[in-house]
């Protein structure tokens, strides 16, 4: 069949092509145009090429910002998908209390960020938080405002307490799709407790779980409001995550070309990133499927 | 192996159950034979599967005992039990291969690998797998998970009992035909006591040593194909073997003689006057077509199945079915039927009633 040509079904997707035009290429399309000019105020801007990338390639800050970035994101997904894996499989599996534990679950992701970071900095302050007095008056020295390593414990756990819900209702609902009869012939197989999570709820979870990963890689990785509220990026820089830098040198300095490129490159290291997982995690299932 | 007995067994999904109709299964005493294979035949949700759960220790009952051999397992778990069971829907291993998912209840039992390899290469030729046993089992069609999980069933030699709760659902019926002779030649070999559940009266005949029937979770018959068939307990059980099943015509019963709305049936035994729903239990098979004398009828159609002919027809305005030989001709003053005195049961409330020698 021969396929009809009418050039008039260009309307059809223009708005389409204007939304995201206007939502997404534009601004997009901006930064790139930023990352290769300078301007020496006035509105006045000359092309510098890509001065501003190599700039920032042989920038310690930026790699310092990236390394720290790199740590943050693993200890988060090491720490949330098997604690979120554990508690879904802990989760009562129906009736009241199943509702009762979803419900307290999803309060924390229904949280706004900068509203997670306040009660984090209030819950931590030594003089009036409740975790900050209370670990002072047990002798033990928090302070996350000078403390390095109080700093880094309390934005993960902070995270944690976020988004751990996130991976348990989501492992929850691969768990909930197994039928019953698997369980039944494990037990007929006397399969032990380990073996049945590995062969049998883990495989059914993968599919989930690897949503689950993603989800949670490209949002720590991206995560600004919360550690920026409680720790402003510090002390000194040692909470100072990509984003939080890329702020303080786009909005505190304008140093509007060296931010430009570092977005680009911070964006393409999240596709990056999310392309290798996705692509190893889908190699992965079909190598045991 | 051994003995199962099933002492004073009934139960509730409920909590509190309060009157009889709350038991999916109600109070049931029995015992499984050593080494026979029973079928445990009836419709969807009469309480079978509720029974074989009981058996392999997956369901704990409400109320009563069971006892392997001469030891009470009512609380013993699935594993204590050594109880083999295959599910109506395949049940694989998905990350595993097949050889690995049927050595998996073996290496849960500390058997040794040399008898595991052994083993495992027995059951995969016994169900024809034996040149895929290195596939992932995953993207195997539903019959070829379904022969796996039929595999881990069998892969132990010393089990209990081997139950099969509808085992054959999935499978195309060829291979269905096949697998039950291989369960029939491996219970002739080992000796294993089996309970198969099926809804299917031809599966249940053909597998079976006994069939027990279950009619609204209550057995109400157990005996071999044959008395099925000739002596059914109870007017489900006329109804749901044979086929077509067992017709039952409404009448009045005094001494030897029966009344069906006025005309009076010769009855081969004495049974006294009887009260209550008294009906007539004759099967199509020993129904005839005459002319001239018997019980008039109006005849609907006539489906030949190429054995015999079935005679669907309307007796006082009720449907009745009659088997008719193959050769037989049917002519239009082919209007009335006779019964076959010898085959002729009457049941009482549902129940078969026993005469006395006329």
């Amino acid at each position: 069949m021969d396929k009809t040509l009418n050039h008039k079904a260009w309307f059809l997707v223009l708005p389409v092509i204007v939304l995201v035009a206007f939502s997404a290429v534009i601004p997009l399309m901006t930064v790139v145009n930023y990352s290769v000019q300078d301007t020496f105020g006035n509105n006045q801007f000359f092309w510098v090429g890509l001065e501003w990338f190599e700039e920032m390639l042989h920038s310690e800050r930026m790699w310092d910002a990236l390394g720290r970035q790199l740590l943050f994101s693993a200890i988060i997904l090491t720490i949330q998908i098997p604690l979120g894996i554990f508690v879904a499989l802990n989760m009562p599996k129906s009736g009241f209390w199943s509702s009762f534990c979803l419900v307290m679950m999803s309060l924390p992701l229904l949280i706004p960020w900068n509203v997670v970071g306040t009660i984090w900095q209030i819950f931590g302050r030594v003089d009036i938080g409740l975790l900050g007095y209370t670990l002072d008056a047990l002798g033990i020295s928090y302070n996350y405002t000078q403390d390095i390593f109080a700093a880094w414990v309390t934005i993960i756990v902070m995270d944690v307490w976020h988004w751990t819900s996130l991976v348990a209702l989501l492992a929850f609902a691969g768990l909930k799709s197994i039928p019953d009869a698997y369980y039944q012939a494990a037990k007929i197989d006397q399969a032990s407790r380990w073996a049945i999570f590995r062969y049998i709820e883990l495989p059914k979870m993968m599919g989930v779980l690897m949503i689950a990963i993603l989800l949670r890689f490209m949002d720590s990785f991206m995560i600004y409001t919360e550690p920026f509220v409680v720790t402003g990026g510090g002390p000194g820089n040692a909470t100072t995550l990509l984003s939080i830098d890329l702020v303080k040198m786009a909005l505190g300095q304008f140093d509007l070309g060296p931010a430009a490129a570092f977005s680009i490159m911070y964006y393409l290291v999240i596709l990056i990133i999310s392309w290798v997982f996705y692509t190893v995690m889908t190699n992965l299932e079909k190598k045991e499927g | 192996m051994a003995k199962i007995t099933l002492d004073n067994l009934a139960h509730s999904y409920l909590a509190k159950p309060e009157s009889e109709d709350d038991f999916a299964l109600k109070e049931l005493n029995h015992v499984w034979t050593d080494g026979e294979a029973y079928a445990l035949l009836g419709s969807s949700g009469c309480g079978k599967s509720t029974l074989l759960n009981i058996i392999s220790g997956l369901v704990h009952p409400s109320q009563g005992r069971i006892l392997f051999g001469d030891v009470d397992v009512t609380h013993a778990s699935t594993a204590d039990r050594n109880i083999a069971q295959v599910f109506q829907f395949p049940v694989v291993y998905d990350t595993m291969t097949v050889r690995d998912n049927l050595a998996f209840p073996l290496k849960n039992r500390g058997a040794s690998p040399e008898y595991i390899a052994k083993r495992v290469q027995e059951i995969g030729a016994m169900i024809g797998m034996e040149a895929e046993l290195d596939n992932r089992a995953r993207g195997l069609t539903a019959d070829a998970k379904q022969k796996i999980s039929l595999g881990r069933g069998m892969v132990r030699e010393d089990v209990n009992a081997l139950l099969f709760d509808e085992p054959l659902t999935v499978i195309d019926p060829h291979m269905k035909w096949e697998l039950r002779t291989q369960l029939k030649s491996l219970h002739h070999e080992f000796g294993h006591t089996m309970i198969y559940v099926t809804h299917d009266q031809t599966e249940a005949l053909t597998f079976a040593d006994k069939v027990v029937v279950m009619y609204d979770g209550r057995v109400v018959q157990i005996g071999t194909p044959q008395e099925l068939f000739e002596r059914p307990e109870h007017t489900f059980v006329g109804y749901f073997i044979g086929s077509p099943g067992m017709n039952v015509i409404p009448a009045k019963v005094n001494g030897t003689t029966a009344e069906v709305h006025g005309t009076s049936v010769q009855l081969a035994k004495h049974f006294g006057k009887l009260d209550g729903k008294v009906e007539l239990g004759i099967r199509p098979e020993f129904v005839s077509l005459t002319k001239g004398e018997g019980l008039p009828v109006n005849i609907r159609r006539v489906e030949d199945v190429g054995r015999h002919k079935i005679v669907r027809a309307e007796l006082f305005g009720e449907e009745i079915n009659i088997l008719a030989p193959e050769g037989q001709g049917i002519s239009p003053d082919m209007n009335r039927i006779s019964f076959d005195q010898d085959h002729v049961n009457v049941y009482v409330n549902d129940w078969r009633t026993e005469g006395k020698a006329a």
